[in-house]
């Protein structure tokens, strides 16, 4: 998904200390002194302590940590919501703390837009309202931004309520309002404050969903704040972990899972479901394959011994997935004397996308007699996956919590 | 024993004596207060002659057709029957001129209020000093008995019907200062934060978010504003305010229970549909519709 991995924001040793005596908490801090001796001694908390990473451009990057842990505050940091005590945050490679009032305004208006875990939807006016708010503050004319938000609504699959108040609407619906209102004036980063966290189950994997469908489209540099780890492993290209202030680890959710730096990590990652994150992408193998333009069956039969299978994958030239060829039909050509694979081909081959989590394919596959195919939207074939890989899978992954 | 005897020794403090020379003092600014009186008098005077220009059958219409748009959605019927019966009945007890100007008094001292009222507590809703200098002032204004007001009225605006706006502003401006305040204080400050992160400026976070979230509460500011602009115009007739107020009083004066009623009904209904209409201003009517969940 993300194809420029250019560096979109660079937050430098950011610190962010909340009450009174900020000053002389800040020493201690760089002494290294303990955050509740420092609360006691000057009544100040430490919200972020000398937070440094980076944000890729068009990634959906997921700050994860309990309440208390300063993902909010972060998150606050980005569009000066609130102010760091230090450090700097470059966006494109512009010190945002160096803005003066107008380039802060212009940044909020245009560059970065926030989605609330309370909505924030403005209970006196509609929904078309609410979704316009951000074109109205820059004076947009009413037409136009009334068309805007009527397209941003549709873009987030709300129709037919452009008139309604967000009183009528239930919470799901409210949440897409939310993502409407920060869409419409297409800024390049969304700051999303656990903004699915207050819906149900269903609608937050429905949301969720949607998220990544709009991501799809747009191609935004998302920064998602959750406490919910499976959340984070759904949407997150990467995740960085807070703890107490502190960040503990950014990395990809392949290697928070597979390499987590310390107990905290482990002991958070502990009681994910494995088979909903891991994807036929993580399970599938590479297949032998044969290709329709140029091999014959001698060639499809011969690579079947080689890796004692009974019928082999069929691509061609582009690397699309066609079909598979079974040894039997391959034999008969043979005694045929035919070339041209197409002959045999058998094309009812259950197929699956490489971002399926193993958890929605774990019964298909079991019942089906030949492997999925993994091809991506373009149906080049990206691999197979074997009855006995998923399993596998999911026993060595499961043994090792 | 002791002590309560040197307080009396000591004679007592001469508050009187003081206020006296503030006012005597204020008494000093006569043009500026001039000024004002012409002012008042020709906005009293703009508005009493629409009133004495319109037919009292066209009136009525113009006040029921009003009353039907701000409660098309909730269709009171009763009431604007009510509304009917009871300006009819004002006309026929030949009280409609003095109901006018009484409506004049309470018009005038509703857009005074506002106009300073609002201001006034949207700036104690920003500013921790302001709200601690001018909320006891208000709460002074609020129990001090009406009648006081009427004196330095007097002393500043001579008689008449200005006086009787100045007296009745200083009684009923409490409550829209004071809801303004809240209503703005009471905006939950999650909306402050979508407003700000929208980029919001301090003015359109106020007119677009506080302002309109704050509404219900200010109008019923102004709604108890005006019930007490009303319980004015009686007091304020004693120094020559015209209007129904008059009517009760010359009754008083003459012992005569029967026209001090009949004077009083016509307040009664005055205050009813007064009361109805700004609280149906103040969005009752969208409320009822907006809780439909």
């Amino acid at each position: 998904m993300t194809q420029n991995n250019s560096e979109k924001i660079k937050v430098n040793h950011i610190t962010k200390i909340f009450g009174p005596h900020v000053k002389k908490a800040q020493e201690l801090l760089s002494k290294g002194e303990d955050k509740a001796q420092i609360l006691d001694e000057t009544g100040s908390t430490v919200g972020v302590d000398n937070a440094t990473f980076s944000i890729k451009n068009n990634e959906i990057f997921v700050i994860m940590g309990l309440s208390g842990s300063g993902k909010s505050t972060m998150l606050r940091m980005f569009n000066r919501l609130i102010d760091p005590t230090s450090g700097a945050i470059y966006l494109d490679g512009k010190d945002i703390m160096k803005f003066d009032k107008k380039q802060l305004l212009d940044l909020r208006r245009k560059k970065m837009s926030m989605v609330f875990q309370g909505l924030g939807l403005l209970p006196n006016r509609t929904i078309l309202e609410n979704a316009a708010f951000g074109l109205e503050v820059q004076d947009v004319k009413k037409e136009e931004r009334d068309k805007k938000a009527h397209e941003s609504l549709e873009m987030v699959g709300l129709h037919g309520y452009d008139d309604s108040y967000p009183g009528e609407l239930s919470g799901g619906m409210q949440q897409r309002v939310g993502l409407a209102r920060a869409i419409i004036n297409d800024p390049d980063i969304l700051l999303m404050d656990e903004a699915f966290s207050a819906l149900d189950p269903l609608n937050r994997r429905e949301m969720q969903n949607e998220l990544l469908e709009l991501q799809r489209k747009l191609h935004k540099t998302i920064i998602f704040i959750s406490h919910d780890l499976n959340e984070a492993l759904r949407v997150g290209d990467r995740i960085m972990m807070m703890h107490d202030g502190d960040v503990i680890q950014v990395d990809t959710p392949e290697d928070l899972l597979d390499h987590p730096k310390n107990e905290y990590v482990k002991k958070f990652i502990e009681n994910v479901d494995r088979s909903k994150i891991l994807t036929a992408y993580n399970v599938m193998v590479k297949p032998n394959t044969v290709n329709i333009d140029k091999d014959g069956p001698k060639l499809a039969l011969r690579r079947m011994k080689e890796d004692q299978i009974s019928s082999i994958f069929v691509v061609d030239s582009d690397n699309h997935f066609v079909g598979i060829v079974d040894a039997d039909d391959a034999n008969e050509m043979i005694d045929k004397n035919e070339k041209d694979l197409h002959t045999a081909l058998k094309t009812d081959v259950p197929t699956t996308a490489p971002n399926t989590p193993i958890g929605d394919l774990f019964n298909a596959i079991s019942k089906s007699p030949i492997p999925y195919a993994v091809v991506d939207d373009e149906k080049h074939l990206q691999g197979i996956i074997l009855r006995s890989a998923v399993l596998d899978a999911m026993a060595t992954k499961g043994a090792d919590d | 024993m002791n002590s309560l005897l040197s307080i009396a020794s000591i004679g007592a403090i001469p508050i009187a004596k003081w206020v006296n020379a503030f006012f005597t003092w204020l008494t000093g600014f006569a043009g500026f207060f001039n000024a004002i009186t012409i002012f008042l008098n020709a906005v009293m005077n703009g508005i009493q002659w629409v009133f004495d220009i319109i037919p009292i059958w066209l009136f009525i219409a113009i006040i029921l057709l009003g009353t039907w748009f701000l409660f098309r959605k909730t269709k009171h019927w009763g009431f604007m029957l009510f509304e009917l019966l009871g300006f009819l009945l004002i006309w026929n007890q030949g009280y409609w001129r003095d109901m006018t100007q009484t409506l004049d008094l309470v018009l005038t001292t509703c857009l005074l209020i506002v106009i300073i009222g609002v201001p006034l507590g949207t700036w104690m809703a920003k500013s921790k000093i302001v709200e601690t200098i001018v909320s006891p002032i208000m709460s002074f204004l609020q129990t001090m008995p009406a009648f006081v007001y009427l004196i330095p009225a007097v002393a500043l605006f001579g008689i008449g019907q200005v006086p009787g706006v100045f007296a009745s502003v200083i009684f009923s401006i409490p409550p829209i200062v004071n809801m303004t305040n809240l209503g703005i204080r009471q905006v939950p400050s999650e909306y402050l934060e979508v407003s700000e992160s929208f980029g919001c400026t301090a003015w359109q976070k106020l007119f677009k978010v506080q302002f309109p979230l704050a509404k219900p509460t200010v109008m019923s500011g102004i709604n108890q504003g005006i019930m007490l602009a009303l319980s004015m115009v009686v007091i304020a007739s004693m120094i020559g305010t015209l209007g129904l107020g008059e009517a009760v009083y010359f009754a008083v004066g003459r012992n005569d229970v029967g026209t001090g009623f009949a004077a009083g009904i016509a307040i009664v209904i005055l205050a009813i549909v007064l009361d109805k209409i700004s609280k149906g201003l103040g969005g009752a009517n969208k409320t009822d519709a907006g809780s439909n969940e």
